[in-house]
């Protein structure tokens, strides 16, 4: 996983609440089996005035105008600023790959869904949650000015802006200690495999009927 | 010491280890797979030369991309005519054998929706910790299990580990005392829950639903309530082991039989929140209180009960709640203040997760018996969650009333639930439908999802828009 340590960007709006993973990506692009080629169709439905189809060359497809992510002012934008329960839907992980290879690294919310935030640590991009006031605020002031941009340093918890603001947040200690080293958590837990062993062999013993042959 | 919630046990039985900041190791019984949010997995595994680590844990079906019509169906994979849905259902098939799980093929009597077969065939069990790459997982809750939906680098950890590494959740308990008028099913239930606490009402909690119409419900019931939890935004949602629960699991293919079937049942029998345990959150409601419901927006929690009047957004407090009134109406096509009864579907779509079992398809049978669909629905589409689903209703008569009735009778899987196989909504149109999310888009590109109980769905499919399940008479 790619790591995450201090991130400068351009902030895009996302001025909704309850933005799910159907608006995010739509399902006729989870046909794909892999896991990369999903930014041309994040926000899909916003983004474009017809429907889209996997596999399409989305170049020639007509572009909503009135969609932020559209506008020049927005251009290269990797940090997308939104509302409360952001990624509520489906657990579907092509979300965060479609905001990640779109080029989002971190996303700003009051809250998200649980599901999208865990899947969004796997992948390299960092939820940060802030009061409700304080996004709003971000808000008026990514309005108020073209090619607003903010620094996000995960090792410092904080978020400074241009002017010299800082606004500092809360992540767990663990999920904050893989995204800055960039680790595998399989690999992780790898490591305890002793420990698993031995429950599964308890747990066994226990509820010997959760185990044998589906065949 | 404090007594312990349901969720508790379940936690505390399935803990391998914790670190200081509450990450933890859980070990879990069951893992099924589908199609859709597998095969990145499953590549991840290969390139890291990793190998499941407990074949017998993981069950595969495809539910989301296969085709529902008898004809394209016949085919088996081969037959599946969008290439791009037909290589993700074969790729499943492919890592399946490479890996050794058991699959269901497509044309097998036991395959369909994975949140029906898992509980049908006994493959998920009260006590067990069940996982799935999709967010429906919190059906089997209903069996007094700790289920929930996990992405796809999830399902790697859990085919790689046999554990997932999360954090505890907070306990919520929704207790529902009383019982649901005639008419009024777990759908309705669900949906007025939602529209209590909101779709994220229930972020970071394990939801219990108790309470005698909780208790009152079947399991089927107990399933669409439990499925709903998601749309509430739990993770998880369950209900504690009773005589019911037992009675269902009882004789199943991968129930434990015999002595196995005894000390299985002994321990169930401790799967219910102790007297004294404590939830970080309680919520009560009266189930005589409840109508039947039905959404007019664009989130879960967007719904009235069939009396209702659209919402004028001024009426709402906040910026953000008054824009998204504006543009969930604006986008289904509604006015501020219309009834809800007013409203006419196109389409009709019985089934899905929440409502294709046998007691759903049941409930909506009775309904349209002897009567039309109405010549303003374009399609009223019946699709059974699984093919045993299908064969019981076949058995009783169902498919021919529903034949007879003008609707059309499918072969098992999601279908029009979110439209990733053939059965979509058409731009700007109307559907009363048994699924669980009417987010825009979801049922096709531009569409309009008014989410409903199975007998609601078919009583607007006779009558041409909704009416209120429990007094409507045809011609009335």
């Amino acid at each position: 996983m790619r790591s995450f340590t201090v991130h400068e960007g351009i902030v895009a709006p996302m001025d909704r609440a309850n933005v799910d993973t159907d608006l995010i990506i739509p399902k006729q692009f989870l046909k794909s089996i892999k896991r990369s080629g999903f930014g041309p169709n994040l926000f899909d439905a916003l983004r474009y005035l017809d429907e889209g189809q996997p596999g399409q060359d989305n170049s020639k497809r007509p572009l909503n105008p009135d969609f932020p992510l559209n506008q020049p002012r927005y251009a290269g934008a990797s940090i997308l600023l939104t509302r409360k329960n952001f990624g509520c839907g489906s657990s579907r992980e092509h979300a965060p790959w479609a905001l990640e290879d779109f080029g989002f690294r971190c996303v700003i919310a009051p809250s998200y869904a649980d599901i999208f935030f865990n899947n969004c640590f796997k992948n390299g991009v960092l939820p940060i949650v802030l009061p409700e006031e304080t996004v709003s605020d971000l808000f008026e002031k990514m309005y108020a000015e073209e090619g607003f941009s903010l620094t996000i340093d995960l090792p410092a918890q904080e978020i400074r802006s241009a002017s010299g603001e800082v606004i500092p947040f809360e992540v767990e200690e663990f999920r904050k200690h893989c995204l800055v080293n960039g680790l595998d958590d399989i690999g992780l837990t790898l490591q305890s495999a002793e420990a698993i062993r031995a429950f599964e062999k308890q747990h066994q013993q226990r509820n010997p009927w959760l185990f044998g042959s589906l065949k | 010491m404090a007594g312990q919630t349901l969720y508790d046990k379940l936690w505390q039985q399935h803990l391998v280890e914790s670190h200081p900041d509450g990450t933890s190791l859980l070990y879990i019984d069951r893992h099924l797979l589908h199609e859709v949010t597998s095969p990145q997995a499953f590549e991840g595994l290969r390139l890291a030369g990793r190998k499941p680590w407990r074949l017998d844990a993981n069950l595969a079906v495809s539910d989301h991309n296969v085709p529902t019509t008898t004809a394209e169906r016949a085919g088996g994979v081969e037959g599946i005519i969008d290439p791009i849905s037909r290589l993700q259902v074969q790729t499943l098939g492919d890592n399946c054998s490479d890996f050794d799980i058991v699959e269901i093929p497509i044309n097998d009597r036991r395959q369909g929706i994975v949140h029906v077969v898992g509980p049908e065939q006994g493959a998920t069990l009260p006590g067990m910790t069940v996982v799935c790459g999709d967010s429906h997982t919190s059906t089997h809750g209903a069996l007094g299990a700790l289920a929930h939906g996990i992405g796809t680098s999830e399902v790697e950890h859990v085919l790689a580990s046999q554990c997932l590494s999360t954090k505890k959740m907070k306990n919520m308990l929704v207790r529902v005392d009383g019982q649901l008028q005639k008419g009024v099913t777990a759908k309705d239930l669900a949906l007025a829950i939602i529209g209590k606490i909101g779709t994220a009402g229930g972020t970071g909690y394990a939801i219990e639903f108790g309470g005698e119409a909780v208790r009152s419900l079947s399991m089927e019931g107990r399933m669409t309530l439990c499925n709903m939890s998601i749309e509430a935004g739990a993770r998880a949602g369950m209900v504690a082991v009773d005589d019911t629960t037992i009675e269902y699991v009882k004789g199943r293919t991968y129930a434990p039989k015999g002595e196995q079937w005894e000390q299985a049942v002994a321990a169930w029998s401790e799967l219910h929140s102790d007297d004294d345990a404590v939830f970080d959150a309680v919520v009560e409601m009266r189930a005589e209180d409840i109508q039947p419901q039905v959404t007019w927006g664009t989130s879960p929690e967007m719904v009235l009960p069939i009396d209702g009047l659209l919402p004028d957004p001024d009426s709402f407090d906040s910026e953000t709640a008054r824009e998204s009134v504006r543009r969930a109406l604006e986008y289904m096509g509604l006015k501020a203040g219309m009834p809800i009864t007013d409203i006419k579907p196109d389409r009709i779509f019985i089934g899905s997760c929440t409502n294709s079992r046998i007691e759903d398809l049941r409930e909506a049978a009775a309904v349209v018996r002897g009567k039309q669909v109405a010549a303003s629905v374009k399609q009223a589409l019946v699709v059974p969650g699984s093919g045993e689903v299908k064969a019981q209703a076949e058995a009783e008569g169902l498919d021919k009333i529903f034949v007879e009735a003008g609707m059309e009778w499918r072969e098992p899987g999601c279908s029009m639930c979110l439209a990733m196989n053939a059965d979509k909504l058409g731009d700007g149109e109307h559907c009363a439908s048994t699924s669980n999310r009417n987010f825009e888009g979801r049922q096709g590109f531009g569409g309009r999802t008014h989410l409903v109980s199975p007998a609601m769905a078919a009583a607007a499919a006779v009558a041409g828009h909704f009416v209120d399940v429990r007094n409507w008479q045809e011609g009335a």
